[in-house]
């Protein structure tokens, strides 16, 4: 099989919805923000001159013209950019997409997807680093997307575009370079399906969006140490599949979640209140959650290293469940 | 001024302003007695916008309204018994009572969304604007809102967006505060809003604006019908000013109805009640119109009484059926999350 870099899975991916759709427009960013490979997306801006929109500085005011669009029968795809930014655009998006479906009694449709680059990039200080994820799963009626592989983005990118709901697609600049298998006629990935990104029988290690490869690179070290770790990626937050994650916990009656939203209401506290709340008699060890500590993200490379859940940090956690 | 039209036509503008005014003053009875908790504004005074105004639009044209919808919904045909079980938590109403009055959507007449949100639609319109101008389509996307929208940011974002990419939206003001508390004679909410007259807001990003009188049928009727004919000819957004005189009844916190009308008001002064006497005589869209209609020989007392009489049955068999609606099963409070 083929081996693309995440960058290039999502420009295909990007590529064959402005081909196969001419519903979809792309309004805002380069749907890869400050990295080197963002000239790429030239290449769609000019074959796609119409379709592909840059718009003001005005997060509240384009992301509600999308939301506006889609219920009127486009299929707009917002890039945000960095994940901070959706903020300025929450009541568009938390109080106008997302209740748009319910309120009418089900009768609007609001197909648009908000794509965004969250958590630590590197030298983003606090106002450039944020996961506003798990607010967002706070806001129902939203649903929410986070790729970890070059064949995921690619796939549920597809979904994402195609399902008749607002959707949030949470992407992280981290993961760009990452390499991985992406078949040339790959299916769209369906929401609601995890994916065990690696099988063990001792732990597991459920993980989010970038944290997912920071995780398979612990897990590799400790299987060279005699460890079968088993990492479970949700894939898409909601829907959740949480069958699956149940299963692998059944299995190794051990888990740590880890995910880069702040640890208190995070996506971690969440998953852990569900599987106590359903099989708090099968687990061997308490729960632990590596997620990012709760202070603002601070600027300087080892406070942020610090703050985030770092390989150390999901080493420590993973040792405590199996002792 | 009436709006230079066949009789038939303002006959039917008639019918629908006293649709309007009585669904409203109904609903002050209905929330008074108990049948729905939640605050609501309604649109007695606006009438001439609503109807006269709205009368401009073709069938497929997009309107984004707000809290105060009733007038809008009906102006376009809305059938008064769905829009009164909405407004009532009834499994009948357009939304199956999820929506409830500050959100009433019907879809099949252009009302995609409403939002309670105080500025929350401009955004949404201009969007709904960009989506017929990509799909080379007739449509127009129509936005009202109250001043207060002015306020908000999302009113800037969006008049900007829309004038530099020329799409094809009415914003339509109605700034029903003229004399209203805060504010100077004639003006805009002057304790809150820095400019002055609104329609420099829009201006400023150069969209082409103008005030116009609100209880005016007539004036409302031309300056919306050009609006409409320029922009959807292409020329970009533009941007009316409707103003009204405040109802002394949304003068309170709960809407309460000072007199109820009656039509006889029109053309005798002199039973018009002494509370609210200069707003029923001098601001009063509806009455204004009837006298108009009246002193113009479009129509009689006779008619225009019968024609009360057809539309307070309306609202009376639009009553019986929102109050023997069902509540929706508890359950169904789980449904119409996701598409």
């Amino acid at each position: 099989m083929r081996e693309l870099a995440y960058y290039e899975a999502k420009l295909e991916a990007l590529s064959e919805i402005m081909a196969a759709d001419d519903r979809v427009h792309l309004i805002g960013g380069s749907f890869l923000s400050l990295s080197p490979r963002r000239m790429l997306f030239k290449k769609i801006e000019e074959m796609y001159r119409d379709r592909v929109i840059s718009p003001p500085i005005s997060e509240l005011g384009f992301c509600g013209l999308a939301v506006g669009a889609a219920m009127t029968g486009l299929r707009p795809v917002v890039d945000l950019s960095t994940g901070s930014f959706i903020y300025e655009a929450w009541p568009q998006i938390v109080n106008e997409a997302a209740n748009a479906f319910y309120m009418s009694g089900g009768r609007t449709r609001a197909p648009v997807v908000f794509h965004l680059l969250h958590g630590i990039r590197g030298a983003g200080a606090a106002q450039h680093s944020h996961s506003p994820q798990a607010m967002l799963w706070n806001s129902p009626g939203l649903e929410i997307v986070l790729p970890s592989s070059p064949r995921d983005v690619r796939g549920l990118l597809k979904t994402a575009v195609s399902t008749d709901n607002p959707t949030i697609f949470v992407d992280h600049i981290q993961l760009f370079e990452t390499r991985g298998p992406v078949p040339e006629s790959d299916d769209p990935i369906p929401f609601g399906r995890a994916d065990i990104k690696r099988k063990g029988n001792d732990v597991t290690v459920v993980a989010t969006s970038y944290m997912v490869q920071r995780c398979l690179k612990v897990a590799e070290r400790l299987g060279v140490e005699g460890v079968a770790v088993e990492v479970v990626d949700p894939r898409t937050l909601v829907p959740l599949d949480f069958t699956t994650i149940l299963s692998s916990i059944e299995k190794t009656r051990r888990v740590v979640i880890v995910d880069e939203t702040h640890r208190s209401c995070g996506v971690a506290a969440e998953l852990a209140a569900r599987i106590l709340e359903e099989r708090f008699d099968k687990l061997k060890a308490p729960i632990r959650r590596v997620a990012t500590l709760d202070v603002p993200i601070p600027y300087s490379p080892p406070l942020e290293d610090f703050v985030s859940p770092s390989e150390s940090r999901i080493i420590e956690a993973i040792q405590s469940v199996l002792r | 001024m009436l709006p230079k039209l066949p009789r038939e036509t303002l006959l039917d503008f008639c019918r629908r302003m006293l649709l309007i005014r009585r669904f409203e003053e109904a609903l002050v009875g209905l929330h008074d007695a108990g049948h729905f908790s939640g605050h609501y504004h309604v649109y007695i005074g606006q009438e001439a916008t609503g109807v006269a105004g709205l009368s401009c639009l073709e069938s497929g044209d997009y309107l984004f309204t707000t809290h105060r919808n009733h007038g809008h919904l009906l102006a376009r045909g809305a059938d008064p018994r769905r829009l009164l079980a909405e407004i009532l938590g009834r499994r009948d109403g357009y939304n199956k009572g999820k929506g409830g009055t500050f959100h009433v959507a019907a879809p099949e007449l252009g009302f995609v969304h409403t939002s309670g949100i105080v500025g929350g639609i401009i955004p949404l319109a201009a969007g709904a604007a960009y989506a017929a101008k990509a799909q080379d389509s007739r449509r127009i996307a129509v936005c009202l809102f109250g001043d207060g929208a002015l306020e908000e940011g999302a009113a800037a974002e969006a008049f900007n967006i829309a004038s530099l990419w020329k799409l094809p939206v009415l914003f339509l003001c109605e700034n029903n505060g003229k004399y209203g508390a805060g504010r100077s004679v004639g003006a805009a909410p002057s304790l809150t809003m820095a400019v002055h007259p609104l329609i420099d807001l829009p201006r400023a990003y150069k969209i082409s604006a103008q005030q116009i009188d609100g209880i005016d049928s007539g004036a409302v009727h031309q300056a919306i019908f050009d609006a409409v004919a320029t922009i959807r000819q292409g020329d970009g957004p533009r941007f009316i000013e409707a103003q009204t005189v405040r109802w002394p009844g949304s003068e309170t916190n709960w809407p309460v109805v000072p007199a109820p009308t009656e039509v006889a008001m029109a053309w005798e002064v002199g039973s018009v009640p002494t509370a609210a006497r200069d707003w029923y005589r001098i601001s009063d869209p509806l009455l204004l119109f009837i006298r108009d209609l009246v002193e113009a020989r479009q129509t009689t007392r006779e008619e225009i009484s019968e024609l009360d009489r057809n539309v307070r049955g309306i609202i009376d068999d639009a009553a019986r059926f929102a109050l023997s609606s069902p509540f929706p099963e508890p359950e169904t409070a789980l449904e119409d999350i996701f598409a």
